[in-house]
């Protein structure tokens, strides 16, 4: 989805600013707005692709003015609607007025460690030979889904060459819309900045696309 | 009254806090989460996991050429040997920098980062600000951050689109010869791992 989300090449934001000694959390909610979103991610109703569709789908002024980890909230309030977790009406009064359904699982304190550590790794057997091999030249399609997809504005369309193959992963696009994880060779491609900025653009930008991003 | 605020019956609390407070009551009330799970999930990311263990991974790279070749070839197991392994550092790379090139990361589509080596973003890596102009202008970015490159020092960005996360091994500053793993460890701060910064040198550190 073209949403606010996908930012690369913009120039309407200003300057970065780095807060010396920032502390790793800037206020108490944000510690629970984190801790929420990551237990509730272990329940098992929903996938990390599912997440970032949910968080992509915030209307584009409410995107641009929260904070990350507002936008985090939001995202989770989404997921627990459209998921039947909680009505939109619990969302508001933080009070159950329905059954709760039926989760995978819940994280428990003693589990906390464990799970943290295992992670969720995304990498899956190869089971078709990969297409392309490293110094390989490639061009993104360009296209431009009403899902999710992780092919970014600025890279579609664009010519480069296979830096790295990573192995076969979880493919988002299919991921996020409940389609199941249908694994795709996943690669690390390298553009030239003239070719995705124009003239005057001596970077070289590195892009991990899947498989069903690229042709030859 | 000419005006009422919005949270006039909490007006020590923003809507904000008042929201993620009524979200969490709801969802222990149903059942999905233990709050004893949030309490560790935060004490983990603001006391044990964070940017020393990705500078250990640094200094271990800079003095055992073994290591740095199990870096290359497979950088999540040579990371795990460290004891550093897990949620968003599953599929871990390793970015070189040399005297030709700088590497650079950022998340142009969301907020990816190696937490297992660095702990959670700070803010400006998940600013607009960054996502958009890291890629199209890195010079720029880099200058905000004080960091200015010779012209002929080629920058590479890396944009974590997958779920593959990226640790930037900057250069070893000069003069520290002899220098044991954890006086290196010192001098690798956070951004020179993400990029946006360079290894200190001696000079610069602290008393």
């Amino acid at each position: 989805m073209n949403g606010p989300h996908d930012m690369g090449g913009m120039q309407c934001y200003g300057p970065v600013v780095p807060e010396v000694d920032e502390p790793v959390f800037h206020a108490e909610w944000e510690k629970r707005a984190l801790a929420l979103t990551v237990a509730m991610g272990f329940c098992g109703v929903w996938n990390i692709d599912k997440s970032r569709f949910a968080r992509e789908r915030i209307a584009p002024a409410q995107y641009l003015s929260s904070s990350y980890y507002q936008i985090w909230i939001a995202g989770l309030e989404r997921l627990l609607a459209e998921n039947g977790l909680a009505t939109n009406e619990e969302l508001a009064s933080g009070r159950a007025s329905e059954p709760a359904s039926t989760v995978k699982r819940v994280l428990t304190g003693g589990d906390v460690a464990a799970a943290l550590a295992a992670g969720s790794p995304v990498e899956r057997q190869a089971t078709t030979k990969p297409k392309f091999a490293v110094g390989d030249t490639v061009t993104t399609g360009n296209s431009s889904p009403q899902g999710h997809t992780r092919l970014p504005r600025y890279a579609r369309g664009r010519t480069g060459v296979i830096e790295a193959v990573h192995g076969v992963h979880v493919f988002p696009d299919a991921n996020a819309a409940g389609e199941g994880e249908q694994p795709h060779w996943l690669y690390a491609v390298r553009f030239e900045g003239v070719e995705l900025f124009g003239p005057g653009n001596d970077q070289q930008v590195v892009v991990d696309c899947w498989e069903p991003y690229l042709e030859s | 009254m000419a005006e009422k605020p919005k949270d006039h019956d909490h007006s020590h609390l923003s809507d904000t806090e008042l929201r993620v407070r009524a979200l969490e009551s709801l969802l222990t009330e149903k059942g999905y989460i233990d709050p004893a799970a949030l309490d560790e999930i935060v004490e983990t990311y603001e006391t044990r996991i964070g940017p020393r263990n990705g500078a250990q991974v640094v200094a271990a790279a800079w003095t055992d050429p073994d290591y740095l070749t199990r870096l290359r070839e497979d950088a999540t197991a040579a990371i795990a040997e460290l004891g550093f392994t897990g949620r968003q550092g599953e599929h871990m790379r390793i970015v070189e920098n040399a005297p030709d090139t700088h590497n650079m990361v950022v998340c142009t589509l969301c907020s990816c980062y190696p937490w297992s080596v660095l702990g959670l973003p700070p803010v400006w890596y998940k600013s607009p600000a960054y996502r958009s102009r890291a890629v199209s202008e890195p010079r720029a970015v880099l200058a905000e951050f004080g960091v200015e490159l010779p012209a002929d020092k080629r920058i590479r960005v890396w944009d974590s689109t997958a779920e593959v996360r990226y640790l930037v091994i900057p250069e070893r500053p000069a003069g520290t010869d002899g220098w044991d793993r954890d006086a290196l460890a010192q001098l690798v701060t956070r951004d020179s791992m993400i990029g946006t910064g360079l290894a200190l040198d001696p000079g610069e550190l602290g008393g």
